[in-house]
């Protein structure tokens, strides 16, 4: 199971705006990406989500695990995630 | 207590004169009126409520030490100054050199030496670094146009071409680098620096020396938008170990006495942090400073009554800036007294 952790104490907002108290930068996340994020932040295992979000959305598995390792792929990129 | 502070030209080229005044009004402690030295009738913080008790134009120390010496002995007969805040880095040298006069007046300043100003001059920045082990990008100091056949040695374009006081461009060809030295070399004189230009993200941080090595505080600034001047018009403080122990080191070997502002980029890449310039005074941006829970021109104050003030240890992250352009309306008599009187 892969564990993530948010580096340099960012915090999200319920508005889903996330602040880097280490960098100063900022981002907004849509509903559902603040969802995500907060989740993983949680250690939240990347499979059991795409199960969730499978059946929550009612789409192929595929497709919603490419678009979460798509969009993990982005948070690390922008320093919004680590993996452990 | 009587505090006379220069800087007053809150424009898009902002002096730090405005924000130092407002920040020593916030700590309730001092009790002090503001005296404001202005080097222009339009300077808007003349024009400013609440800032200044009293205004008074002072000659460009350009002009001679005598002159300004003069003027300040006449303002000090009038006003009986406590303390003296220059803010601008081209009166530095000036008060620096009348600073035993002024003190023989009953003025006390908090000013490094000269010597502790130029070893971060803009010329000699590099070596500072360098004999410090911070990084700092590659530079020439041209003395003529035949200096800047030397740009190759920097990599490859864009280069900055910088005054050794103020102003800066970003150039991406030889003769865009010419024309820019020669606006440079006109308005500041020799020498311009032009400097590797390192791109990443741009971070401030306002610190205060006590002058035997202690970085009394600082604060990080992270610029959310920079001008077409290149003046941060908002920020947001942040905190990064790394930024603040870069300028624990710049403090402790320079044994600063009085405001910084250490100017970084973090690089995209590889996030270090390289140093781009050592400002010998506080920012424009230093009320941020007090909000953050650092109150460094205070502090100053307190340092310079002779009061014990312990470092600082924290502060708030999160906290933004935002300037704004707000028209000051005022009567034509106030522009009047100041042309003709000399003061308002």
């Amino acid at each position: 199971m892969k564990k993530f952790e948010i580096p340099g104490n960012i915090a999200v907002s319920e508005s889903g705006f996330a602040f880097s108290p280490s960098s100063g930068e900022t981002f907004n996340f849509n509903e559902l990406g603040a969802s995500i994020y907060k989740k993983l932040r949680d250690n939240a295992d990347p499979d059991q989500l795409i199960n969730e979000m499978t059946d929550e959305f009612d789409a192929d598995r595929a497709i919603i695990e490419k678009d979460l390792y798509d969009f993990i792929s982005e948070l690390k990129k922008f320093g919004l995630l680590k993996e452990l | 207590m009587k505090i006379a502070v220069t800087g007053l030209n809150a424009t898009d080229n902002p002096g730090p004169g405005v924000p130092v005044i407002r920040s020593i009004q916030m700590d309730k402690s001092i009790d002090a009126e503001t005296i404001g030295l202005i080097y222009d009738s339009l300077e808007p913080g003349i024009y400013m409520e609440n800032i200044h008790k009293k205004c008074y134009l002072i000659p460009y120390p350009s002009s001679g030490l005598e002159g300004l010496f003069n003027r300040l002995k006449e303002i000090n007969e009038i006003e009986k100054i406590d303390i003296i805040i220059p803010t601008l880095d081209s009166e530095l040298y000036a008060f620096i050199k009348l600073e035993p006069r002024l003190n023989e007046l009953g003025i006390k300043l908090f000013l490094p030496t000269s010597e502790q100003l130029n070893i971060r001059s803009k010329d000699k920045l590099f070596n500072f670094c360098k004999a410090n082990d911070i990084k700092v990008p590659k530079n020439i100091t041209a003395g003529s146009v035949q200096d800047l056949y030397n740009i190759p040695s920097l990599g490859d374009y864009p280069v900055v071409v910088k005054g050794i006081f103020y102003e800066a461009y970003i150039v991406n060809n030889f003769e865009e680098a010419v024309a820019a030295f020669h606006k440079i070399a006109y308005k500041w004189g020799y020498p311009v620096i032009i400097q590797e230009f390192v791109k990443g993200s741009e971070y401030n941080v306002v610190a205060l020396g006590d002058g035997n090595g202690t970085m009394t505080g600082a604060v990080a600034m992270k610029k959310l938008y920079i001008t077409d001047k290149g003046k941060g018009w908002s920020g947001v403080t942040i905190h990064d170990p790394a930024l603040i122990s870069i300028s624990e080191k710049v403090i402790a070997a320079t044994k600063w006495k009085s405001g910084m502002e250490l100017e970084f980029i973090r690089t995209a890449d590889t996030g270090e942090y390289y140093l781009l310039e050592i400002n010998p005074r506080f920012p424009a941006w230093v009320f941020l400073s007090p909000n953050a829970g650092q109150n460094l021109p205070a502090a100053m104050v307190h340092m310079i009554k002779g009061e014990n003030v312990p470092p600082f240890t924290d502060y708030k992250t999160g906290v933004m800036f935002v300037r704004a352009a707000w028209d000051l309306i005022s009567d034509v008599s106030t522009l009047e007294k100041i042309s003709t009187l000399g003061n308002v």
